[in-house]
């Protein structure tokens, strides 16, 4: 079975309400048999946010391949094509193995000792001089929620910074804001086997056969077996989630709130809500009721450049199918009005009474495999256990916890935003800028701005990362850090479903775990409680989780039933019950809730007054939003919208992809999609290299013809330089890319960037 | 009747506010949120004032000769830095709360003369107003304590 070729595996169809059946996938390197193998060594994979269980195998100490686990919730033994060559054959190459530091305008090796010393002491010598808001920490969604909580603890307490946040803010910070938007607080309500209940699903600018494959396979399992779910999908590209779907929706980007706004016209007319559940368990339905009064199929088919007929049989699905199941991702997260439009996808369920319902919920996605995490401890822009930035309580129950003074804590505004944090490093008012284990040279939006933030002399860049990368390049001190499989810790995926990954393997050379390397820092800071203990009382992982078990304790994210010993064996582990808001009751209450809510057209936060005086008491808040034409549009000079996305074979910037030989070659080089009639327009034949330009940059890349609607291009987002001979900076797709956001989630834009194309 | 005072004064403090959001969304260019959503509210304003079009084709409007008395300040130049954007977006709120106030003192009228029209179009910009006074705070909190503690020159 080549599964380079075929991605998602063979069919095990089933019908509704049945189990989906077990198939154990599993990828041993070239000459090693099942026999050889020497111990198998619990995990879950982390190529994606589906967090597929699954056991790695070792042979004289070094990891040989990879096997689904067959009593995984997730993934019944499956793996993707990433998970089954990209997770364990990229620890042997290219890594970093020993700490490197800028001298004289160039890197070279040093010790552990002189490395952290430096950081050490530049942190400190800045502290003194300008302060905690000199400070700040740019994370990921690939760590473990151990290493994620110390980081929280350092960052919000030892040093005292708002300016912590992780590349989850390109990811799946939209997910977050639209969750608590309508429901309170962040927590996805439905969960996986949701796939295997649902008469209908709807895929919100989500191309789930590439970005989640194990999730895809089961929907196709269903697709192919007795009583199929109707599929709609809105995209404006032909994906093979597309090419599956009853209907599909191709909306020019950038108007999916008048899209949505359409479907939520077209269901309330024709009545098919539940008006007791609007009137017992929701805030604002007249409101939004009169907010989508004037978007008719005729007026969002003009704006969308849709067929009316297909948005209201969209309608019409949504509106009668019995249990209806919802995905957003990226097409929704990184486009014009995300939090708006993903808030609108919750209406929809809401006003049909269709959260936490067997086969019938909304799934907010997550991109990363461990930005679950990112955004539950604390080392985003939130506070740790989903606790709220403007409540004087929840900012004491963490200051009682970590035994500090709750001034420490900043609190003054929402903690900083990735898209700030790095405006503030250009400005240079950061001058001590941490990143870890994340590509900000190649992931951000325009690039040569990033470049030219991580070159400025004022701003001294810490990155810590496993290998060397467009980001560590541009470092004053870089920081060899241990991988998946080489370090314990837990993870959380998209459904909320807890894993523990064991170590499997010593890490390389003199590279360390993430965890070691933020308690050795906080080590040598010195940072103390109020008593004078050290700030950080925990040594290991398994120290860490129940430090954060403790954090969590009657919070919305409670992990207390957790421990190590019963995550062991058996399957991954949800927190919470399998579905949430069953009961129609939803973590609003003004004392519980993670965030007050803010205003979806300008971002502006809603006072802890006014929320209070909605009484909201456990109800989910209808949210509405006209729609706003978005600021880039195609224009004379710049006539094409371009998105940007991912390979199936690939995951961000091919770290490890890009080192797994079949990964490689699946897909070597970036291209540019566009439609046939576009192509042909230009006169442009599949593979023809050609200049695609916006006013920010360019990137030099072959044509493919193929799955976009007109008028609107497409590019691959994880080719970068690291695998190329240096000649310029033409092979980044966010060379092109604007930098904006969104006003609520803070989400950069990718998927609207207007440009040009020409033959080179 | 004075109202007609009044409606000048407001279309007069409207158009003012409504130039002063293009203008600091143009000389803040490079904070894109400011940029954005100062166009978005700039062009909400031009729809308050469009509304106000056929109450003022019926009361007729006065516009106040002397400008120290009943006009909003002129927006003068955008000022750069960090601190420059929180003193210019402390302009605009200085703005947009006279006209909030004035549109109060309309809506007081329109009450007493139980002209429906008039309120109704009072009731929609009031929100619109609140939602301009709750974005400028947000961010000048947001941005108060980076620009005068760490912000350098």
């Amino acid at each position: 079975m080549d599964r380079i070729a075929d991605v998602w595996g063979p069919r095990t169809p089933h019908g509704r309400e049945t189990d989906w059946p077990v198939r154990v996938d599993q990828q041993l390197a070239d000459g090693i048999g099942e026999s050889d193998v020497d111990r198998w060594v619990q995990s879950a994979c982390v190529l994606c946010s589906n967090g597929c269980g699954c056991d790695i195998a070792v042979k004289d100490g070094r990891m040989v391949g990879v096997r689904g686990r067959a009593a995984d919730i997730v993934n019944h033994g499956r793996l993707g094509p990433k998970g089954l060559f990209g997770s364990w054959q990229a620890h042997r190459t290219d890594r970093l193995t020993k700490p490197l530091i800028r001298r004289h305008g160039v890197l070279v090796e040093t010790d552990w000792d002189t490395a952290m010393n430096e950081v050490v002491h530049r942190s400190q010598e800045l502290l003194a001089e300008s302060g905690p808001s000199s400070h700040g920490f740019y994370t990921s969604g690939q760590l473990f929620l151990e290493e994620y909580y110390t980081l929280g603890v350092i960052g919000k307490t030892g040093i005292g910074t708002p300016h912590m946040d992780g590349n989850t803010r390109l990811c799946t910070a939209t997910a977050a804001a639209a969750l608590k938007e309508s429901f309170g607080s962040d927590g996805q309500p439905a969960c996986h086997a949701d796939i295997d209940l649902c008469d209908a699903l709807f895929l919100f600018g989500h191309n789930m056969a590439a970005t989640q494959t194990v999730m895809w396979a089961r929907v196709l399992d269903r697709l192919a077996g007795p009583e199929r779910p109707r599929v709609v999908v809105v995209d404006p590209r032909r994906t093979p989630v597309a090419e599956s779907a009853d209907v599909h929706l191709a909306p020019l980007p950038g108007t999916n709130q008048a899209l949505l706004n359409g479907l939520l016209r077209a269901v309330i007319e024709h009545g098919w809500i539940d008006h007791d559940y609007i009137a017992r368990h929701t805030l604002g339905f007249e409101e939004l009721k009169s907010t989508v009064e004037p978007y008719t199929p005729e007026h969002v088919a003009e704006i969308c450049r849709i067929s009316p007929v297909d948005l209201l049989h969209a309608a019409e699905i949504f509106g009668t199918s019995r249990r209806v199941l919802s995905t957003v991702l990226q097409g929704f997260y990184q486009s014009h009005q995300a939090t708006a439009a993903s808030c609108q996808v919750n209406n929809l369920h809401l006003i049909r009474g269709m959260i936490g319902k067997p086969g019938g919920g909304v799934l907010q996605m997550n991109g990363q495999p461990t930005a679950q995490n990112t955004r539950e401890t604390g080392a985003d822009g939130d506070l740790p256990g989903f606790r709220n930035w403007d409540n004087e309580e929840h900012v004491r129950e963490l200051a009682r916890l970590w035994n500090v003074d709750p001034l420490t804590i900043p609190h003054w505004a929402p903690p900083t935003h990735a898209m700030q944090i790095w405006r503030y490093a250009e400005q240079g008012s950061i001058r001590f800028l941490w990143i870890s284990a994340t590509n900000p040279a190649v992931s951000l939006p325009e690039l040569a701005r990033i470049r030219d933030i991580l070159r400025k002399e004022d701003l001294f860049v810490v990155v810590q990362d496993g290998f060397p990368t467009e980001t560590t390049e541009l470092a004053d001190v870089v920081l060899p850090a241990a991988l998946w499989g080489e370090k314990q810790g837990t993870f959380t995926n998209l459904s909320r479903v807890v894993h523990l990954s064991e170590q499997a393997v010593e890490p390389p050379g003199e590279a360390r775990s993430d965890l070691d390397i933020f308690l050795d820092y906080a080590s040598r800071m010195g940072f103390r409680d109020r008593d004078g203990d050290p700030l950080i009382k925990w040594k290991d992982a398994e120290g860490a989780f129940d430090a954060w078990r403790e954090c969590s304790r009657g919070r919305p994210c409670d992990y207390t039933e957790l421990t190590y010993e019963k995550l062991r064996g058996g399957s991954g582990i949800a927190w919470g019950p399998e579905r949430l808001y069953a009961d129609g009751h939803f973590p609003t209450a003004a004392d519980y809730c993670e965030d007050y809510g803010h205003d979806l057209l300008t971002g502006a936060t809603v006072t802890p007054t006014e929320y209070k005086a909605q009484r909201p008491d456990g109800r989910a808040f209808l949210k509405a939003a006209e729609y706003l034409p978005p600021h880039e549009q195609a224009n004379a000079e710049y006539p094409f919208l371009c998105t940007t996305g991912r390979s199936v074979y690939h995951f961000h910037t091919r770290t490890k992809t890009g080192r797994s030989p079949e990964l490689r070659r699946a897909a070597p080089e970036p291209w540019v999609e566009m439609s046939p009639e576009d192509a042909a327009e230009l006169g442009f034949s599949d593979g023809d290299v050609v200049l695609v330009e916006s006013e920010r940059g360019s990137v030099e890349v072959p044509v493919r013809i193929g799955r976009c609607r007109g008028g609107v291009v497409f590019l691959p987002f994880h080719y970068g330089y690291w695998d190329v001979e240096p000649d310029g900076h033409q092979r980044a797709a966010n060379e092109l890319t604007r930098t904006e956001w969104d006003p609520v989630s803070k989400q950069p834009l990718y998927k609207i960037s207007a440009v040009r194309i020409r033959r080179t | 009747m004075h109202l007609a005072t009044y409606l000048g004064l407001l279309h007069t403090s409207l158009r003012t506010l409504a130039g002063a959001f293009r203008e600091v969304a143009k000389g803040h260019g490079e904070e894109p949120d400011v940029r954005s959503t100062c166009e978005v509210l700039a062009n909400r304003l031009d729809g308050q004032v469009e509304k106000l079009g056929p109450i003022v084709d019926r009361y007729g409007e006065h516009r106040e000769s002397e400008p120290e008395r009943l006009h909003a300040a002129e927006f003068e130049q955008t000022r750069g830095g960090a601190v420059g954007l929180l003193r210019d977006l402390q302009d605009l709120y200085a703005l947009a709360s006279f006209t909030d106030i004035t549109w109060t003192v309309v809506g007081q009228a329109a009450q007493g003369l139980r002209d429906e029209e008039l309120l109704n179009v009072v009731s929609s910009c009031e929100k619109d107003t609140a939602r301009q006074l709750a974005w400028l705070k947000t961010r000048m909190k947001q941005s108060a304590p980076q620009a005068l503690i760490a912000a350098r020159g």
